[in-house]
């Protein structure tokens, strides 16, 4: 299968050795390593997961950061930040603290090489405008992460469309988060939840009225008509927070779109022709949107299935990664002799 | 998400300053480090009985804090995957062998409308 010509990019947010990194059987070179020997050519970093100290990111650090770039053939492509309204026990962060907060974070983007920032979801869209020159004079993209259960319909991100339609800043954009495209019910959820002790008539309840995408809306009420406790409350709620929409709602803004955090739960293997497959996430029917859009940044790996599993079987992210990466490879037309 | 990490196995252990009592190490369940002033608590309760937070301490990188210290440090962090030292004080010597070690920690996370954080409870060894 050979893709349509386009500048698509593979990359990895560490993000994704999140469970490694935690338990140190991977430190933050390793994570770089095993990305670009998978075939990733850009990193994305959480600053605040992978830095010590931050924010104060030391010379050191900054020193080993480019050696691992060059000695694994990667690139620094973005960073994450985030917004702790809720720094102060007593009051909420003032406007003026929060652009402050954004311009910090953009000024470590900056110091790491990175041309892209990720703005977490609960960024307003006023605190986005006012930083947003600021970002420009740096060379920065601020791009409002559009995290699930949101979408380009949703009244939160129409304000943020607002301010960057209104304001045209070639600073800002969006950053879709493919957790937004779940179509399927993630099947390393609902087994866990199973582990822990829910009744397996309201998961199948769960799980059918998700798949069926129907309305999700009183899934936790009728939960507790049906003698849910809270394992089944629990399962119920992520039902809410999972979403599903029409992945070629992306193309009208597909200029704003500039990154891709590549979430993903499960690789398995597709029944009929065993390619690599997301389980719940249809890539073969996104990666083309953005081929389509003549999108030409990075796919960046977001595993997010450790914290599922970790209680019955030993996470592997890598494999994991690996294996999106094959099917990323698929989708894109590359032949990279691998097992793509 | 990484709740049944929040007790390390390692590092129980009595304390050595004269007082009564002990440390456990704990991490915090969550994919980052956080600022001091957004830990709300690190609650323990051990053999059943809960510890008054007046009577722990806390010990990330070598700075210890007391509890009624944290919500204003804002200039240190517990990182991701950081075991801190977790130090309490009790009435009675901790007698050697199994005791059971219970963590709750609550966080302030901005973009949650509700407290993040998880809970832990392991048996841990004390030496003899």
């Amino acid at each position: 299968m050979s893709a349509p010509a386009h500048q698509i990019k593979r990359g990895v947010s560490l993000y994704s050795f999140q469970e490694e990194y935690f338990l140190r059987t991977m430190s933050v070179e390793d994570c770089i390593r095993v990305a670009g020997e998978i075939g990733a050519t850009g990193i994305e970093l959480i600053p605040e997961q992978m830095i010590p100290g931050f924010p104060h990111v030391s010379d050191e650090f900054l020193a080993d950061w480019s050696a691992w770039m060059e000695k694994y053939g990667t690139t620094p492509v973005a960073t994450d930040l985030f917004l702790d309204t809720k720094l102060h026990p007593d009051r909420w962060l003032s406007q003026e603290e929060q652009v402050a907060s954004v311009c910090r974070d953009v000024d470590i983007a900056v110091r790491l090489g990175a041309t892209v920032v990720r703005a977490i979801i609960n960024t307003p869209p006023e605190v986005m405008e006012e930083a947003a020159p600021y970002a420009e004079e740096q060379g920065v993209r601020l791009l409002l992460e559009v995290h699930a259960p949101f979408h380009y319909g949703h009244p939160w991100i129409l304000e943020h469309l607002e301010v960057m339609y209104r304001t045209g800043s070639p600073a800002l954009g969006l950053m879709p988060d493919m957790g937004t495209y779940v179509e399927r019910f993630p099947r390393v959820v609902s087994e866990r939840a199973l582990r822990d002790g829910a009744k397996p008539e309201l998961v199948d309840y769960i799980v059918k009225t998700y798949d069926d995408h129907g309305d999700t809306h009183a899934l936790t009420d009728v939960v507790n008509y049906r003698g849910g406790g809270p394992v089944d409350f629990g399962l119920a709620r992520q039902a809410t927070h999972y979403i599903w929409s029409e992945p070629k709602a992306m193309l009208e803004h597909m200029p704003l779109i500039g990154h891709v955090q590549a979430k993903f739960y499960e690789m398995t293997l597709d029944e009929a022709t065993g390619a690599e497959v997301e389980y719940s996430i249809p890539y073969d029917r996104i990666v083309p949107v953005f081929v389509e859009g003549g999108f030409d940044g990075y796919l960046s790996s977001e595993y997010e299935g450790n914290r599922h599993i970790q209680d019955a079987f030993p996470v592997d992210s890598v494999e994991q990664v690996r294996r999106q990466h094959a099917m990323f490879a698929r989708l894109l037309g590359e032949t990279t002799g691998e097992d793509a | 998400m990484f709740d049944r990490y929040i007790v390390c196995e390692e590092g129980f252990r009595a304390l050595d300053d004269g007082r009564t009592g002990g440390v456990v190490e704990v991490r915090m369940p969550y994919y980052r480090g956080l600022t001091l002033s957004m830990v709300e608590a690190v609650d323990l309760v051990l053999d059943g009985r809960p510890v008054p937070p007046a009577r722990t301490t806390f010990t990330v990188h070598g700075r210890t804090y007391r509890f009624d210290q944290l919500p204003h440090t804002t200039d240190d962090r517990w990182e991701m995957g950081e075991r801190a030292q977790l130090a309490f004080e009790t009435d009675e010597p901790l007698t050697p062998g199994e005791h059971e070690v219970a963590v709750a920690v609550r966080l302030r996370i901005s973009y949650m409308p509700v407290p993040g954080g998880g809970r832990d409870t392991k048996r841990l060894t004390l030496a003899a």
